[in-house]
């Protein structure tokens, strides 16, 4: 399914790519799961057994709490909400792929947002952290002569962060679609297994890689 | 032998070469990807109590070692699908 927009804006010609549009869609699904828990948990009480949809929200938060604690330290639970909109909105980004729709992460612009969201922390707590002259003091540590290799190794992270989802995600995406064309109606016999392994298996690793590192060198910098 | 082939038909095959040549970084990550499962594995076999951070540990590592690969993905996908060397020529 592919749902694309064209517009003219100002006398120009505008077209939005289907990723954008799934990502709209996505943003939408999720503002309407956390209405509804919210709703739900206002009105659940606390002593008694959580319901079926509560318990299943409470193993997803405690997860994403336990990863924070084990990987960033108890002081620093303030950054579990973000490193769970991240996990929930990749979750469900890369697992889009299985209902026919592009997923969001196969095009570069959506991943490298979220890798210059990471960068743009992981500078913000280093200043905040070790000052103005200490944050500049950290390049050039351990040596003065090496900070342009410490300046070129922090531009990079955004990089290699963005190109490794997108490359992964994009990957499966061109396998699968070669498959559906080269194969034809014969397509349903062969692909669930590679659905399996490129939509699921490779999503879930690359949101948990994704959230794991975000967390590592936003940690990195708040020490 | 060249004689029948267009300039931008050459340029194109060509593109495709060096798509195929760019995917050769794959062999590194594979190594490394391998050695660091086997390592897992062998650490998991020494303390199985500790599991989960052993394969927590191995699959970050592993997720870096892949990125010199994937760089040779982007490469290849670029000269596929973007096709830049044919709009340099064309501009020419």
């Amino acid at each position: 399914m592919k749902i694309e927009i064209a517009m003219k804006l100002f006398g120009k010609d505008i077209l939005i790519p289907d990723t954008i549009v799934n990502t709209w869609i996505i943003l939408i699904i999720l503002t309407i799961f956390a209405l509804i828990v919210n709703n739900k948990i206002k009105k659940a009480e606390a002593g008694e057994k959580p319901s079926r949809f509560l318990n299943v929200v409470e193993v997803l938060v405690e997860f994403v709490d336990g990863l924070v604690k084990s990987t960033m330290g108890p002081n620093k639970m303030f950054f579990a909400p973000y490193i769970l909109t991240l996990v929930m909105f990749l979750l469900l980004a890369n697992l889009f792929g299985l209902i026919g729709f592009t997923p969001p992460t196969s095009d570069y612009s959506v991943t490298f947002t979220l890798a210059l969201m990471t960068f743009f922390l992981t500078q913000y707590y280093s200043f905040k952290t070790s000052g103005f002259l200490g944050y500049f003091k950290n390049f050039t540590e351990p040596m003065a002569f090496l900070t342009p290799l410490n300046i070129l190794g922090e531009l990079a992270n955004p990089i290699s962060l963005s190109f490794r989802l997108f490359g992964n995600v994009l990957s499966g995406v061109i396998i699968m679609g070669l498959l559906y064309s080269a194969l034809g109606y014969f397509a349903p016999i062969f692909t669930p297994v590679l659905h399996a392994y490129f939509d699921v298996f490779s999503g879930v690793l690359q949101t948990f890689i994704f959230a794991m590192l975000t967390m590592i060198f936003v940690g990195g910098a708040m020490d | 032998m060249l004689e029948g082939i267009t300039s931008e038909a050459f340029i194109l095959g060509c593109s495709a070469i060096g798509a195929g040549l760019a995917m050769i970084a794959g062999i590194g990550p594979g190594i490394g990807q391998g050695h660091a499962a086997g390592r897992g594995a062998e650490a998991v076999g020494r303390q199985p109590e500790a599991q989960d951070d052993i394969v927590r540990t191995m699959l970050l590592g592993q997720a870096v070692a892949e990125t010199t690969g994937i760089y040779g993905l982007v490469i290849a996908i670029i000269l596929l699908f973007v096709r830049p060397l044919l709009t340099a020529y064309l501009n020419l």
